[in-house]
């Protein structure tokens, strides 16, 4: 199992969850990859776009104002 | 992964700027959201998928040699207003890096890493005397109104 970083801060839709879908495809099965993203749109739509492409979202936390990390399992 | 996966196919027959980002967008989008993505390019939307990306005598017959190079490739689209000779184009390309938007040039190499299923329009090409070769490498099939309702059946259709 590997970890991954990927900071989408400065993306905006639909770059935010295409650039954490393109990353993910990367990934082997089991591999994590932590996603740092900016609250609104961002936190709204990666999460979504990660579930429907079946993958999981392990944790989200508020690292400082506005900023969260996402973690996500490779399925 | 989830089967049955939802479909939408757009069809790409403006050649203008602002419009191929629109079509770019919605379908860089929703493949991200796990949708198959067809993009169908037809008439001016076929400049757009041209390798040659600037001026050049493209094609067969003088006709449409001296047409195509008028047109150009992906590098000359132009806005659908405002568009000031072409100047505009360039403008909003550097507005959208300033603003940390995806240009076209992302949106469309965005396109290809996701796997969206790139398609032309056999007509459209007859009359401009395009052929497959003068094509970006990615491009699935040329097809007809057939081969459209049959990629496209049972998902959305778009026009832009």
């Amino acid at each position: 199992m590997a970890r991954y970083k990927l900071d989408i801060t400065k993306e905006h839709c639909p770059m935010t969850f295409v650039k954490t879908k393109v990353e993910l495809a990367k990934l082997k099965q089991g591999d994590l990859l932590e996603v740092i993203l900016q609250a609104g749109e961002p936190l709204e739509n990666v999460p979504k776009s990660v579930i429907e492409q079946g993958d999981k979202i392990l944790e989200t936390n508020l690292i400082k104002d506005n900023i969260y990390t996402i973690f996500i399992e490779k399925n | 992964m989830i089967d049955n996966k939802k479909k939408i196919s757009i069809i790409s027959f403006s050649g203008d700027f602002d419009k191929l980002v629109a079509a770019f967008t919605l379908a860089t989008g929703s493949a991200a959201m796990n949708y198959e993505v067809n993009l169908f390019f037809t008439f001016w939307g076929l400049y757009v998928i041209k390798k040659k990306k600037g001026h050049d005598f493209t094609g067969k017959g003088m006709l449409a040699r001296t047409f195509n190079f008028l047109m150009g490739g992906v590098n000359n689209v132009p806005l659908s207003r405002l568009n000031f000779c072409g100047i505009s184009p360039k403008l909003m390309t550097a507005l959208m890096k300033k603003r940390n938007v995806a240009t076209l040039n992302e949106l469309y190499k965005a396109a290809h890493d996701l796997g969206i299923n790139f398609y032309a329009c056999e007509m459209s090409m007859h009359i401009l005397g395009l052929k497959l070769d003068d094509f970006d490498n990615n491009i699935k099939e040329v097809i007809g109104v057939p081969g459209f309702l049959k990629y496209s059946e049972g998902g959305d259709r778009i026009f832009i």
